[in-house]
């Protein structure tokens, strides 16, 4: 008997090719960055979602452009899924002129008006209140759009998380608190900075209705996120999902993660959810092995085409330096 | 024309606004049906609803940061902090969020809020409820910092915030909510970014700020029976700052006292008398820049020890008088020049 997974994939061949191409893009993306680091071409830090991908796709995916996202310094793959820009996101990172916020944010604040995502925080929790403020505003202004929020599981003991859970429930905003528990806080392990089994405990102190699932199964990810973007068009909300997943990376580029085992990476990396989905699509014949390779050979040239071109971008004139402190 | 207290003129902009627009929406502890900390928010929860005045739980971090979002996507929050002291639990979203993200951003977003906080000592209250801090907040690039001292100021500069597309602080002062001024029925603002010569005067320019505004006018009023004649310039707003108008004053007087409650040490005050002293007007002070702050020390509760540690009508005067003179006050005083 098939599983219901496959089932649904062979349902829909061109949705979930269409969600693993975008998890290809971010992982590709990520490791560009990590060659375009070590040739020193980048300037400051960034925090990779290596091995984090579906957490990211398979819930922006239940959005549309009109709802709101708010991310933290580990943002790119949201931001990828939310359809910023990746050349945009190049020229940023790279400090360029044409980086979606001209150069003057950053890996760690790359923000994108026009698909409304309203920041990647650099101060872990700092993102919280924000995206409740924009939960409050949807509502009182009566629109239909949803806020999702990402933050990482040692956020969560930030104050700001737990007065934002409390103001966002007392007022039933149409936001969920979309935590990707990667196991690590910086060289922090979730279990010596946390006495619980599962971020989804903290929910039931606000009133808060709260799911744990499995954040390296795009499939788990993405129906769980539909059932509460539908449950909050209709009022409903807030709510808090912990996406458990594995960061394999270091926390940014000076991490050489000495606070765990390469054997627990390893045991780790078995789940990767890129793989899983790859699996999945060979099991249901949607791709054979040659059709996967070939399409991310495919992704990862025109990546590099798109590096080259963005470092032929000028970078931001002196004149920027002061521009935009204050809206007139 | 009809007087109001400058408390009853800041609800009065606060009404205005919600009647006029419909994103206006306010924001803090106990704004309701009790009206807020000090009485500013009386009756507009009955008039407006508590969708739009909405008291809040005890989270000033989490008031101020869902502030921000309702701001970026399309409202216009003013939020109260109860006292002005409980701005440093929300310094995260006042200082890394809100006054960054429109530059961050490169100005895709706007983060048009305002939050309203009475600061200062007087009330007895102590050393967290009495603190003047604004310097803290003039000192960010991406906020505005606006301390009215009169009814009518309160009144004009709160709608003007309201209107602002930037967040605007607003530290008013627990004991100027008293004191009665004429204030205009109807909407006006007054420009952020423009400071006031509250008193004209020819011998010397005393530079105040908040509550020192209203001391630094009693000073020149005593001292005006001695035949001194002092003017009061009150900046009004920190940031933006006026230097030209406060400039123009000293070059006038060619004498300068600044005056601000906050303890002295890096106060707005050595921020004023640096600009004067950078500027060409330096060359023309018969006499060094003076300051008159509040004592290094956390606010005591006892009201003789309170009344200690910020600067008095007393010795506004007796400080000018030792400008003009170098004299002891008793002595006879003969008009400079």
């Amino acid at each position: 008997m098939k599983n219901k997974t496959i089932e649904k994939m062979e349902q829909h061949p061109n949705h979930f090719k269409k969600l693993l191409r975008k998890m290809w893009e971010i992982r590709i993306f990520e490791e560009t960055l990590e060659q375009l680091y070590a040739k020193n071409k980048i300037h400051g830090t960034f925090h990779l979602c290596i091995g984090q991908e579906a957490a990211a796709v398979g819930s922006i995916a239940c959005l549309s452009q009109e709802d709101w996202i708010a991310s933290t310094h580990r943002n790119h793959g949201h931001s990828l899924a939310k359809g910023t820009s990746m050349r945009a996101m190049f020229a940023e990172i790279l400090g360029k002129s044409t980086g979606i916020n001209g150069g003057k944010g950053g890996s760690m604040h790359i923000s994108d008006a026009k698909n409304h995502h309203l920041g990647s925080n650099g101060v872990v929790g700092g993102n919280f209140p924000i995206a409740a403020g924009a939960a409050l505003s949807m509502k009182m202004q009566n629109k239909k759009q949803v806020v999702f929020c990402f933050a990482g599981e040692g956020a969560t003991n930030e104050g700001s998380f737990h007065e934002a859970m409390n103001l966002a429930s007392i007022w039933q905003l149409p936001i969920t608190f979309f935590i990707e528990n990667n196991q690590y806080g910086m060289s922090s392990a979730f279990k010596k900075m946390t006495r619980l089994d599962s971020i989804a405990q903290r929910g039931s102190s606000y009133g808060v209705e709260s799911f744990s699932i499995d954040g390296n199964d795009l499939m788990s990810v993405e129906q769980l996120s539909k059932r509460l973007v539908q449950r909050m068009r209709h009022g409903e909300g807030p709510f808090l999902v912990e996406a458990k997943t594995y960061r394999y990376r270091g926390h940014s580029k000076s991490d050489s993660c000495l606070y765990r085992s390469k054997e627990e990476e390893g045991r780790q990396q078995a789940y990767d959810p890129i793989r899983r989905v790859e699996a999945n699509f060979i099991e249901s014949k949607i791709m054979n092995k040659m059709d996967i390779f070939e399409e991310k050979q495919i992704i990862r040239e025109k990546i590099w085409q798109l590096v080259q071109e963005v470092e032929g971008d000028s970078l931001p004139s002196d004149q920027e330096l002061l521009a935009n402190i204050y809206a007139k | 024309m009809r007087r109001l207290t400058y408390l009853e003129a800041v609800n009065e902009a606060l009404d205005e606004a919600l009647g006029q627009d419909k994103r206006v929406f306010l924001m803090g502890e106990d704004i309701g049906i009790y009206g807020g900390g000090f009485g500013a928010t009386k009756g507009l929860e009955e008039k407006y609803g508590a969708e739009r005045v909405r008291s809040t739980p005890i989270s000033e971090s989490a008031i101020v940061g869902l502030a921000v979002g309702a701001s970026m996507t399309g409202m216009k929050p003013v939020v109260e902090l109860q006292f002005s002291d409980f701005i440093t639990i929300a310094m995260d979203q006042l200082v890394n969020q809100a006054a960054k993200i429109h530059y961050m951003s490169n100005g895709q977003f706007q983060v048009p809020l305002v939050v309203r906080t009475p600061g200062g000592s007087g009330t007895g209250a102590g050393a967290q409820h009495s603190q003047s801090l604004e310097n803290w907040l003039a000192h960010i690039p991406g906020l505005k910092v606006i301390q009215p001292a009169t009814a009518y100021d309160a009144k004009g500069l709160l709608h003007a915030a309201i209107s602002d597309n930037n967040p605007v602080v607003i530290y008013e002062h627990k004991l100027c909510y008293p004191l009665e001024a004429e204030v205009p029925e109807g909407r006006y603002t007054v420009p952020i970014g423009q400071a006031d010569i509250k008193r004209s005067g020819e011998d010397i320019t005393v530079v105040a700020t908040g509550i020192m505004v209203i001391r630094a006018l009693e000073a020149a009023e005593k001292l005006a029976n001695q035949g001194v004649s002092v003017e009061v310039v009150d900046p009004r707003t920190l940031f933006p700052l006026d230097k030209k108008s406060i400039l123009q004053s000293v070059k006038k007087t060619k004498r300068v006292l600044l005056v601000t409650e906050a303890v002295l040490r890096s106060s707005f005050a050595s921020e004023l008398s640096a600009v004067i002293a950078e500027s060409d007007v330096f060359y023309e002070l018969k006499q060094p820049i003076e300051r008159l702050g509040g004592k290094e020390v956390p606010i005591p509760c006892a009201k003789n020890l309170e009344s200690l540690a910020v600067p008095k009508v007393q010795e506004i005067e007796a400080k000018i008088s030792h400008m003009l003179f170098k004299n002891d006050k008793e002595q006879t005083i003969e008009k400079p020049r």
